[in-house]
């Protein structure tokens, strides 16, 4: 039962990206780390005390650090790229097109305060349209992780996989409820099996579902969760075979429903099942200031949200 | 091998039959570079036409402004990369050679996509880093258009190059005073680029770019400059258009191709040095 499923405890995903590449960077002397200007933020400081040599600061510079990163692997580094997710992309979606994706190269994009969970920031930092972007570009492969535990795996396995790659990882300070050796890349990854409704999410938001699945379940309700920790490529065998159990899914992301994990699902559910289908995310809108909690609320991504979006996917179903 | 000057001139006329043949392309700006490559790759750098991605212990050479597209495929045509014969193609569908130089379609000689303007020397830069980090002590050449020094990025590269030292980066900066809408005094003031580079922490030098004795001097000059703990800018006068009399100092042929008449004038001026393609 979901309800069973209990966190170990609790931490920023961010943390697992800087545990995790300081691991990387063990295994593998090529791992060179970039930042803008968010080494403290993005949590390098152990891998800067550990390899100085390979850490490189670019400034408040992205756009030249995306550059940087594209050239150094040219002399077979492994580049990991650091800052927030709305400096990751957005500002430098060009550079990130031509020198990285279109070049083909071995860049890993970490981004950090991703999505509403930034909290009083405010909007100008609260990318909510980041995964879109990175799956449009062709060859890039977008994991967004949902603790710590599995933060640091996607970052230790990223060094070892060839291509480029968008990883998404948040500020706030997160149940850790997963292992680290459960994490394999386009593995979607099944909290519980069920017959009446799927709850796909990713990131602070499977966690989230994990919990609306437990209410679900008290109501008797049979409930697929599962978390697509790997947006692109899909796991679309895993989300194929979900939906021909169940017949209707509920997608959950800290994202905007247009152009994230919900698209994806729904583009893949069109093709070869189609079903009715519940997005949780936030509505083609920006964020504000705010605590995450109150924000998840306000915008729609919390765990009533969740449950409420699966009873009228469920009713949809049947109607 | 022939004469320096004999190969810049066949890739002159390479150039101008690239572009007729594709009616479209970037003449000017090819033809006011091409003996600048020339130099680079029969002469200054060590390299491997077997072509390596990774270029370990070979010199490498970033083009940032990937519109002068068939100067380079020329020359790397001319230097044993692939088939002169290949140059037919340019910019015609299912071809190699992209309308901007790309690595997509693992044509050799090329390391990174260039086109959209600015981002070469953060490339460049990225590279010689890594050459360092590898106890690699060849050299990183880039080519950057007057014009594309409006772009932001380019003096983040210069801020981030002279920080992290990176003396064994030998950028050049084509100064030929020209862009698409006009004059660049017009379309937006350089002013002292020299001093600007300078201010910036880099060795500067200034040549010719269009004297061949002058290009390959200073570029020799310039490997010397290396190692002192700043990288290398070369300001480079040339005429935009340079060897063809009716494009030449002119922004209007920065991206259009001659018709079948101007083509024959052209060639007129470009004697076939080495055998056409």
């Amino acid at each position: 039962m979901l309800k069973d499923i209990q966190s170990t405890g609790s931490k920023d995903t961010r943390s697992g990206f800087g545990d995790g590449i300081v691991e990387a960077a063990r295994k593998n002397n090529n791992v060179v780390a970039l930042t803008a200007d968010l080494a403290g933020s993005l949590k390098l400081n152990q891998f800067m005390k550990e390899f100085p040599e390979r850490f490189i600061q670019c400034g408040i510079a992205e756009a030249n650090m995306i550059g940087v990163a594209a050239g150094l692997t040219i002399g077979g580094k492994v580049p990991f790229t650091t800052t927030f997710a709305n400096f990751s992309t957005g500002r430098v979606y060009d550079q990130i097109r031509q020198s990285v994706a279109y070049s083909g190269k071995n860049v890993k994009i970490c981004a950090s305060h991703a999505g509403l969970t930034l909290g009083e920031d405010g909007a100008t930092h609260q990318i909510l349209e980041d995964i879109g972007l990175m799956k449009m570009l062709p060859g890039m492969t977008v994991i967004v992780p949902c603790d710590y535990a599995q933060t640091k795996a996607a970052t230790i396995a990223i060094a070892e996989f060839e291509g480029p790659v968008y990883l998404r990882f948040g500020r706030p300070s997160w149940p850790i409820f997963t292992k680290e050796s459960d994490f394999v890349i386009g593995k979607a990854q099944i909290f519980s099996e069920g017959t009446d409704v799927s709850i796909f999410a990713c990131g602070h938001l499977v966690w989230n579902a994990i919990q609306a699945g437990a209410i679900l379940q008290e109501k008797g309700i049979s409930v697929e969760v599962i978390n697509i920790h790997t947006i692109k490529p899909l796991d679309e065998a895993a989300v194929i075979a979900s939906i021909r159990k169940t017949g209707c899914v509920v997608t959950a992301e800290e994202h905007n429903v247009i152009g994230g994990l919900g698209d994806a699902i729904a583009q893949c559910a069109a093709k070869h099942h189609p079903v009715p289908i519940e997005y949780v995310g936030t509505q083609d809108t920006f964020g504000e200031s705010g605590t995450p909690a109150q924000l998840l609320k306000k915008y729609g991504l919390d765990v009533p949200d969740i449950v409420a979006a699966a009873e009228k996917a469920m009713a949809r179903k049947k109607g | 091998m022939p004469a320096l000057k004999d190969i810049a001139t066949q890739i002159r006329r390479d150039i101008v039959r690239m572009v007729h043949g594709a009616s479209s392309g970037h003449p000017g700006g090819s033809l006011g570079c091409a003996d600048f490559v020339t130099a680079l790759y029969f002469k200054v750098m060590k390299h491997d036409p077997a072509f390596h991605m990774d270029g370990k212990g070979e010199d490498v050479f970033f083009l940032s402004n990937g519109h002068v597209s068939p100067l380079f495929y020329s020359a790397l045509a001319r230097a044993g990369y692939f088939d002169i014969k290949e140059l037919a193609s340019f910019r015609k569908l299912n071809s190699r050679l992209q309308g901007h130089p790309a690595t997509h379609e693992h044509l050799p000689g090329i390391r990174m996509a260039s086109g959209s303007l600015g981002q070469g020397l953060s490339n460049a830069a990225g590279a010689a880093l890594a050459k360092k980090l590898n106890g690699d002590d060849r050299f990183v050449f880039s080519l950057h258009g007057d014009g594309e020094l409006d772009e932001g990025q380019i003096w983040e590269a210069a801020l981030f190059a002279a920080h992290h030292k990176v003396d064994n980066l030998i950028a050049t900066i084509d100064w030929n005073g020209q862009q698409i809408d006009g004059p660049t005094d017009k379309v937006m003031t350089l002013g002292n680029l020299p001093e600007k580079f300078r201010s910036f922490g880099w060795l500067t030098l200034e040549m010719n770019g269009n004297d061949m004795d002058d290009v390959v001097a200073t570029l020799e000059k310039a490997k010397t400059m290396c190692g002192k703990g700043q990288p290398v800018c070369i300001l480079m006068h040339t005429a935009m258009g340079k060897g063809v009399d009716f494009m030449e100092g002119t922004h209007e042929w920065h991206g259009i191709a001659p018709n079948d008449e101007q083509l024959a004038k052209a060639l007129a001026q470009l004697p076939s040095t080495l055998a056409d393609y």
